[in-house]
């Protein structure tokens, strides 16, 4: 059995298609996880799974010791070999911790998955976006997580049947327990599904300068401005739904210009999938060059309201 | 308060080349590092030393030249360190059993400490792991701890959201880069750092059974990145025309 789980629909959705790829291969079914509530589980069978499973807990807010022993008990009543998990945060907590209590192997934010000799086998960036790792499994069960947008949710099936079952779970209680929840500053800017982004770094001098990059953005109607990290962490200039790289959010818009960002290897590890890459840096010798297409040597504070009156222009 | 600080030596990804030829890194001669979020763990620790005293243990599981970087951990403020060389085939499952094996062989601890990921593999599995196999509260990408005397008090940065959560202890935490400006040991530092010892223990004494890695490296595959390259230098007004052309040629002005 393949199972799937996230605490996000969208990814779940996601995930439901390489599971029912995989399954199919294997002659297994898949089995979707819902914790707490069922309002999306007809959805999940409608996506591709043949079982939903909707565990009913007092906890209700995701929290790593609880859900990992409800996947637990999960996973050995139904025999699952295979374990997707949605690559966010929560889900990264949860697949290590259930892979040390199955004692199993565990790959994190997985951009390939496949077969390759009957055993499943998994590509992800590592040395910061340097190379790339293939890892084959050796043994059952497996765990992957998968970050958001590699895969495509399946076309709605309305007539797939399945079953959803509601079952009682006695968690683990963890000493530890959730105070409150704080909402972080943010400009609700999805730079994920951006076309067109616009990104500034350290190159700016200080935070009002950013109109210079926002100017540029909106000529381009792509109106989305992105930004490396010391300004969403440490200056703080912009709220970190901006922050493109490593650590940051994965973009890949038909066009990314980059002004003022030297091209360290962990912003480019956000940004390599982009089509046409733009940089503008005052050093000739900054390392963005070599990940771009085009590129203009020069101060930016020069640069930037030139390319925007010309664009202006073409664009009419 | 008895601190565990899980730190482990690292490539430095800045200074990976790439073989031209068959496009794969090169990593022999690849100088090597301490993580960087391990050092913000180190310095969370210090900064709960100093305010409720205690000990701070560094944890490393790596190549013995590892002693060298785990110096500079001793100088900036830990008190020992204990080094583990892994067996010939370690995967993530053996080096989080070597780890927490250590961690209960050292015997007492209120906190561990683990940065979110390491700059090289990135996979942020080590310290839920640990905690898993351990049995103990996991709080990961703290930004901001406090400690009081019977608690930790701990924000985890889920970006749009912070969870706000509480722990007894033992509890085990992985920090992110934003929660402190680790600090600069001073030469004095330095200097009384090499009377603190580190201690070297063999993988088999730290796991009861032979550790099986259930994962197996196939290939490190390099990255290509083709780019045009095409770089205008010289006259500001004509670069920016030349590129808006191009610009357009290419489709994405529209
Ligand atoms: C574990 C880890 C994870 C990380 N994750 C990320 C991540 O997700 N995203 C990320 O971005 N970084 C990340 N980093 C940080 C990364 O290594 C770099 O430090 C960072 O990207 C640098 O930001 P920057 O390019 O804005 O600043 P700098 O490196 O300081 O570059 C500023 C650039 O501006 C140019 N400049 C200055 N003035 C002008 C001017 N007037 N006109 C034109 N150009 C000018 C300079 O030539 C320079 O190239 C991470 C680091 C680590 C260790
Ligand atoms: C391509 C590839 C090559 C590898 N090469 C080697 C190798 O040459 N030698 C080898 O032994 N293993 C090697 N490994 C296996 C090993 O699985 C990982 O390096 C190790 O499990 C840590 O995983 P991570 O770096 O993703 O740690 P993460 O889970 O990202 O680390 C999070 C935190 O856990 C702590 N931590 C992680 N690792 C250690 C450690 N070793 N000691 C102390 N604290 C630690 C740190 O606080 C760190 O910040 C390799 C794995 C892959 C995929």
């Amino acid at each position: 059995m393949v199972l799937v789980y996230s605490d996000e629909k969208k990814l779940t959705l996601e995930l439901l298609h390489k599971a029912s790829e995989l399954a199919k291969e294997l002659h297994k079914k898949v089995i979707a996880v819902a914790v707490g509530h069922d309002e999306h589980a007809t959805e999940y069978l409608e996506h591709g799974a043949d079982l939903v499973v909707v565990a009913e807990t007092s906890q209700h807010q995701f929290k790593a010791e609880e859900y990992t022993s409800i996947l637990e008990h999960i996973i050995k009543e139904h025999s699952i070999e295979i374990v997707l998990i949605g690559s966010n945060k929560n889900g990264k907590e949860l697949a290590g911790r259930l892979a040390a209590k199955l004692d199993a192997g565990c790959v994190m934010d997985c951009t390939k998955l496949y077969l390759h000799d009957k055993k499943l086998t998994t590509e992800r960036i590592v040395y910061s976006g340097n190379a790339i790792a293939v890892e084959q499994f050796t043994s059952h069960p497996q765990i992957v997580t998968i970050p958001s947008k590699v895969f495509d949710p399946l076309p709605k099936n309305p007539h797939q049947k399945g079953e959803i079952i509601k079952k009682k779970f006695d968690s683990e209680h963890s000493p530890s327990k959730i105070q409150r929840v704080q909402e972080m500053k943010s400009e609700g800017v999805n730079v994920e599904d951006a076309v067109i982004i616009v990104s500034c770094g350290r190159g700016f001098k200080k935070k009002e300068d950013i109109k210079l990059v926002s100017e540029l953005a909106d000529v381009l109607k792509g109106r989305t401005v992105g930004c490396s990290r010391p300004i969403a962490a440490d200056l703080k200039w912009l709220s970190e739904d901006h922050w493109i790289g490593l650590s940051g959010h994965k973009v890949k818009p038909k066009l990314y210009v980059a002004c003022g960002i030297s091209g360290q290897i962990q912003h480019i590890a956000g940004m390599r999938d982009s089509g046409v890459i733009v940089a503008i840096n005052k050093d000739p010798e900054a390392l963005i060059f070599k990940s771009a297409d085009y590129g203009i040597v020069g101060d930016l504070y020069e640069i930037l309201p030139k390319l925007t009156s010309a664009i202006k222009e073409k664009m009419g | 308060m008895n601190i565990i600080v899980c730190a482990k030596q690292v490539v430095d990804v800045a200074e990976i080349k790439v073989d031209s030829s068959t496009k794969k890194p090169i990593l022999v001669g690849v100088p090597q590092k301490i993580s960087d979020m391990d050092k913000n763990a180190l310095e969370e620790a210090i900064k709960i030393k100093e305010k409720h005293g205690g000990k701070i243990t560094i944890l490393t599981v790596g190549a013995p030249d590892a002693k060298e970087r785990m110096k500079e951990l001793l100088a900036m403020g830990a008190d020992e360190g204990v080094l583990i060389p892994p067996p010939e085939h370690a995967d993530y499952h053996v080096i989080a059993h070597l780890l927490a094996g250590a961690i209960q062989k050292i015997g007492s601890y209120d906190i561990i400490l683990c940065g979110e990921a390491s700059i090289d593999m990135f996979s942020g599995q080590m310290g839920p792991r640990i905690a898993g196999l351990l049995n103990i509260p996991q709080i990961t990408y703290a930004q901001q701890v406090t400690v009081e005397q019977n608690k930790v008090i701990a924000e985890r940065n889920l970006g749009e959201k912070a969870i706000i959560i509480e722990s007894p202890f033992p509890v085990l935490i992985t920090v992110t880069k934003e929660i402190n400006q680790p600090r600069l040991p001073s030469l004095m530092a330095i200097l009384a750092s090499s009377s603190k010892p580190i201690h070297e223990w063999p993988a088999t004494g730290v796991t009861a059974e032979a550790l099986v890695p259930k994962l197996q490296t196939l290939d490190i595959k390099g990255i290509p990145m083709q780019r045009k390259n095409i770089i205008y230098q010289n006259d500001l007004d004509q670069s920016v025309g030349k590129l808006v052309d191009e610009l357009a040629k290419v489709g994405v002005l529209r």
